[in-house]
């Protein structure tokens, strides 16, 4: 759905983003981080039609974004970082009228459709100049879902919104994600862990790296770290703990619970359980401990940062 | 085709939801409305002496085209710099529509709410009409009618196109004013001055095909030419300007 290739963008002397080469299948959420002026937005920008690239090719919904613009726009729904609208009109009207420019069929109908997907049908007559930051990311979203698009670009789709908002729409995203393809920039990092099927770090216009969250995690870690806990005195679990084959690095914490390593794709987990039961011990939780998505980020971005 | 009818209609209809627009019909129509007026009690007088001519309703154009030098600009200021400065800019150029169709439905738009201004004023001839006898030259009001149109057309083309160059509203107001003082103005007096070669500065003034020619009940081919190319060129520079907008 998303295939580019070798990709470039130069403002003036300023390198933008530099040989980026990525692709997106259909049913695919993409999480797109990195941190601010990384390139996300001038990536999206370029797939949306909305600026060449000074090199590279890229093909959105089976058409090129230079020579085939116009068509890779009908199949794009994009929402713009800063959510730009019209804020004199009202929110219907902006939706028709945007909608009217995609030659929709039955436009009003479909305008309400997707009002109340996005929870502003109580809202529809009111100016968007009226709205709040969180109402206007909504009109934003209904007007990139509108179309029915089979690729849908959002730059920071949930920045601004209150709790329960943010909730709504990544379920909505998650719905919409399952048959179309969605490329979602976000710097909120467990937002591409709990949305995303893949991550793509991009630092300094390079994609540092691309894989699924696990996988990112698990490549990363290299082995697998779990934390034990149980009732009462427990002196010696770190000993019964270690009496199980396989596990490395036991260490006790302070509060009494025990953390230990072992190599990752052999899951010791039931050994330490039964282990730990044997020995006597009331088992409270015994839980592993991933590298969270924000270590694997400071990790790669910082990393980078050290090379130069 | 269907696009620019799309986005000349909301701007239509935006134009009525913004004061300015009230502003510069009634800037439009007040002084006409006294010009008209002027023009009705002076002739009386000299009916009344005995002598004169009947009055000629399409001075009343020509005072309408000049209040559009200063009007226009004020028009279609906003058109594409707003959209550039709000950042809905990108949102047009997201959606599949044509930079060229962006411009063209942006001076539709324009032309849309100066003809229904121009039509306001069908209500000078008409009561001219029933003033004299035998009534009022209407084929010279038609030509008349038609050579505003068509300068009307010229300027706000040539208003999108600088407004597509900038961000900033008033600095499209100016420039666009500027170009057609230039246009207006300054082109056509040395020509009235020079001994010769007044002919090409004439072809290009702003003023001389509509004043000279059109208005009189002429409508030249020349006069023609120099409108309809002064609006493809307004409607070129706005469309060239959006697309290195794209690329900057």
């Amino acid at each position: 759905m998303i295939k580019v290739s070798g990709l470039t963008k130069d403002y003036g002397a300023r390198r933008a983003i530099h040989n980026l080469s990525f692709d997106a299948q259909q049913g695919e959420i993409v999480g797109f981080l990195g941190p601010n002026g990384a390139g996300k937005t001038t990536t999206m920008r370029i797939l949306t039609g909305y600026m060449p690239p000074s090199d590279g090719e890229a093909v959105v919904a089976g058409y090129d974004v230079v020579e085939e613009s116009l068509e890779v726009r009908k199949r794009v729904g994009y929402l713009p970082e800063t959510v730009p609208l019209y804020t004199d009109m009202v929110v219907f009207e902006y939706l028709k009228y945007m909608g009217e420019l995609r030659h929709i069929p039955n436009v009003d109908a479909r305008v309400e459709e997707v009002l109340d997907m996005v929870g502003l049908l109580d809202r529809s007559n009111g100016f968007i100049g009226n709205l709040s930051k969180g109402m206007r990311q909504r009109v934003g979203l209904a007007q990139a879902l509108l179309h029915r698009p089979e690729v849908l670009i959002l730059d920071e789709p949930t920045i601004g919104l209150d709790p329960g908002q943010v909730v709504e729409v990544r379920e909505l995203i998650r719905e919409i994600g399952k048959e179309r393809t969605v490329l979602l920039s976000t710097h909120l990092l467990h937002e591409a862990q709990n949305l995303c099927d893949r991550v793509l770090i991009i630092n300094k216009g390079k994609i540092v790296a691309e894989d699924t969250t696990e996988n990112l995690q698990a490549r990363l870690l290299g082995a697998e770290r779990v934390i034990v806990r149980v009732r009462g005195e427990a002196d010696e679990l770190a000993d019964s703990i270690k009496s199980v084959k396989g596990v490395r690095k036991v260490e006790t914490l302070e509060d009494g619970a025990v953390e230990f390593e072992f190599a990752s794709g052999k899951d010791l987990r039931p050994e330490v359980a039964k282990q730990v039961i044997k020995d006597g011990y009331d088992l409270l939780e015994l839980r592993p401990l991933g590298m969270s998505l924000e270590e694997i980020f400071l990790e790669l971005t910082g990393n980078d940062a050290k090379k130069k | 085709m269907k696009n620019i009818w799309t986005i000349a209609k909301r701007e239509y209809d935006n134009y009525f939801n913004s004061p300015l627009a009230y502003v510069v019909a009634f800037s439009i129509l007040l002084p006409l409305g006294i010009y008209f007026s002027a023009i009705l009690y002076f002739s009386a007088q000299n009916a009344f002496m005995g002598g004169g001519t009947a009055p000629n309703s399409t001075q009343i154009n020509w005072l309408f085209v000049f209040l559009m030098v200063f009007l226009s600009p004020a028009l279609t200021m906003r058109l594409l710099s707003d959209e550039a400065r709000m950042g809905t800019l990108e949102l047009m150029l997201t959606a599949p529509i044509r930079d060229f169709e962006l411009v063209a439905g942006k001076w539709l738009g324009a032309m849309m709410f100066v003809l229904s201004v121009a039509l306001l004023t069908l209500v000078f001839p008409i009561i001219l009409e029933n003033l004299i006898t035998p009534g009022i030259d209407w084929k010279l009001m038609i030509a008349s009618y038609l050579g505003m149109i068509l300068i009307t057309s010229a300027m706000l083309a040539l208003g999108v196109g600088i407004s597509a160059i900038f961000t900033n509203q008033f600095a499209a107001y100016f420039v666009t004013l500027g170009l057609f003082f230039f246009l207006w103005f300054m082109i056509g007096l040395p020509a009235s001055l020079l001994p010769q070669g007044g002919d090409v500065l004439n072809y290009l003034s702003l003023s001389y095909h509509f004043s000279q020619d059109i208005n009189s009940g002429s409508l030249t081919l020349g006069g023609l030419t120099y409108y309809l190319s002064l609006t493809a060129l307004g409607l070129f520079i706005g469309t060239t300007a959006i697309e290195i907008r794209r690329w900057r």
